[in-house]
């Protein structure tokens, strides 16, 4: 076992990089830098400007995520794994309940699996214009900055309208969705996605032929298909190394068949070639959005079964609370076997057969797998989350050699990590 | 089962008879257990003769009180194929007390911070892995987190008088009825 520690505190870095030569220069970048997207740290060893090697540290934000969903019940786990990947919240709620569904051999009913498919979409746009706001940022494109945000705000209003709030909703649930969408969300919607594509046409106006973007961008951070394949890159990087592969497409799941949209391709591998493929799917991710909205079938958007589906269905009331009337009305006064349900399913959960499963599910950062092992129990034996930026931020090193030290931020901008999910 | 899958399993026990179990399919999902002496070899021919290019995954189990010592902990690897659009998922059981397993790290480069992981939370060791350092946890931590009798500590919280304790002696555990790969 290798004895090489890499303290949190830095003053170590030259220690780090071993048989570093008089003529090269050790330095450091984060964890504190606002181009590492969150606080990931890369100890880059330098003969001039030129990278020679990039040793990331990560582990700065670990929360304990996968060991907090052991000590508690199969529902509650929801709450955590949509901390992970902050970015993609729905997305991480999405996988984990897809796997729990399978554990329990049901399927969510058709509303429930096109409001998800509605809401990741609109999660997978609202997180590609953080990864341009922040990337342009980076690159001194500061109105693009602005601009994401804006339209993002705009994304992130839906959801509060849905939802109740902004980020890490808990909404979608083992066996449904929480709520059925409340009135004027659908309008809100096609608003949204009626101006979206002017405002896309927009931030193409303003970056792709920029003559500083294209050079701060074209033949930078390259990777072959080759080496993204072995490295298990995913999602955008992935497709803009040529290869054409969308778990949507490959292995539908929830209802994704059913969409019309294309998966955006570039063959150069380069930052350039990853903004134009997130920008496509931008394009292709509002007309699934659109899609959604006007086919969204009718009837309930949670599954019956009274052992698995959470009661509630709540109501604003007069005080301004959410509350169940008719619900309280029948478990204190009607049936008691719905009593019985309702306390059982609360206090202690429910039971999930004994199993293992894999469920990976397309990310805006690619493939993003939840393997839930199940002893039988009501609470998850095991959690592990293969989180495409862990993965992806592996590239870093391969991609950012041999080039200049200010071209590792386009390069790391361009994997568009999210340390919380990195570091989960 | 697949018809790829299929072909790919009984190949594995054509060639490893001993070392490779007969697949099994749950969940719609197709596992085989494989000897751990064995699994650079086989991961080796899965690749090179097909048809999984990809190494997805690679995560950690520890079934302590519900497997016996010798299965105590599960190395999953999930295997994906681009071409083919299959997976595959091979199960190496680590026994307690000797936790180490040759590492895949050569066979597919991404196996190396994702072995670094299953190193950090559970402290199996890799053999052969080129850089086995934590990678989440600080350099310095004692123990391994994701093991089951790793204890969750916690600050009690008191309210007065009354003390809630930390969440591992706050709920017990419920009773399990068996893991994947050992049904009872």
């Amino acid at each position: 076992m290798s004895t090489r520690e890499i303290h949190v505190g830095g003053q170590d870095w030259a220690d780090v990089v071993p048989g570093a030569e008089d003529d090269t220069m050790i330095i450091n970048m984060g964890p504190q830098h606002p181009s590492t997207h969150g606080v990931l740290r890369l100890v880059l060893e330098l003969d001039g400007e030129t990278v020679i090697s990039c040793t990331p540290v990560i582990g700065y934000l670990h929360t304990g995520i996968e060991k907090n969903t052991e000590v508690r019940s199969w529902t509650q786990g929801v709450t955590f794994v949509t901390r992970m990947d902050y970015l993609a919240p729905f997305h991480n709620e999405m996988a984990y309940c897809l796997a729990v569904e399978r554990l329990l051999g049901i399927e969510a009913p058709p509303r429930a699996q096109a409001i998800r498919v509605l809401l990741a979409e609109l999660n997978r746009i609202s997180s590609h214009l953080v990864w341009l706001a922040t990337g342009g940022m980076e690159l001194g494109a500061l109105s693009m900055m602005l601009y994401g945000f804006r339209e993002r705000e705009t994304i992130l209003d839906i959801f509060e309208m849905i939802t109740g709030l902004r980020m890490n909703h808990a909404f979608i649930r083992p066996g449904g969705v929480i709520q059925d969408l409340p009135d004027g969300a659908l309008d809100k919607v096609r608003e949204f996605t009626d101006v979206f594509p002017k405002k896309l046409a927009d931030y193409e106006g303003l970056l792709s032929g920029n003559p500083i973007w294209l050079e701060r961008n074209k033949g930078i951070a390259r990777m072959t298909a080759e080496q993204a394949i072995g490295l298990g890159v995913t999602g955008p990087m992935l497709r803009a190394c040529g290869v054409e592969r969308d778990l949507r497409k490959v292995n539908p799941y929830s209802g994704y068949e059913k969409y019309d949209f294309e998966v955006p391709t570039h063959p150069d591998g380069d930052c350039f070639a990853r903004y134009n493929v997130r920008i496509a799917e931008m394009r292709e991710s509002n007309k699934i959005v659109r899609q959604a909205a006007d086919q969204l079938p009718s009837g309930p958007v949670m599954v019956e079964d009274p052992k698995i589906a959470w009661p509630a269905q709540l109501q604003l009331g007069a005080d301004g609370l959410g509350n169940s009337p008719d619900y309280i009305r029948k478990i204190m006064g009607e049936s008691m076997e719905a009593l019985i349900h309702h306390f059982k399913l609360v206090t202690e959960g429910f039971k999930v057969p004994v199993g293992e499963v894999y469920l990976p599910i397309e990310s805006p950062r690619g493939e993003l797998g939840y393997h839930l092992v199940s002893t039988g129990g009501t609470k998850p034996w095991r959690v592990h989350v293969r989180d495409p930026s862990f993965i992806n931020l592996q590239s870093v090193p391969e991609i950012v050699r041999g080039g200049l030290v200010a071209d590792v931020i386009a390069g790391i901008a361009s994997v568009d990590p999210v340390m919380g999910g990195v570091d989960r | 089962m697949d018809e790829v899958l299929g072909a790919v399993c009984a190949g594995l026990r054509e060639r490893f008879p001993e070392h490779v179990s007969e697949p099994e399919e749950a969940f719609g999902e197709v596992s085989v257990r494989v000897a751990r002496e064995r699994i650079v070899e086989v991961c080796t021919l899965l690749r090179d003769q097909g048809p999984f290019e990809m190494l997805s995954d690679l995560s950690g189990v520890d079934f302590l009180g519900v497997a016996p010592a010798e299965d105590r902990f599960l190395i999953a690897y999930h295997l994906t194929s681009l071409a083919r659009n299959v997976r595959l998922r091979l199960r190496v059981f680590v026994p307690e007390g000797d936790e180490h397993v040759a590492t895949v790290s050569g066979v597919w480069p991404t196996a190396n911070w994702q072995e670094r992981e299953v190193f950090d939370f559970f402290g199996i060791s890799f053999d052969g892995h080129p850089d086995q350092r934590r990678i989440l946890m600080p350099d310095d931590w004692d123990g391994h987190p994701h093991r089951k009798d790793y204890p969750l500590g916690g600050t009690k919280v008191e309210f007065k008088g009354a003390q809630v304790p930390p969440p591992d002696l706050r709920r017990q555990p419920t009773a399990t009825t068996g893991y994947p790969g050992r049904l009872s």
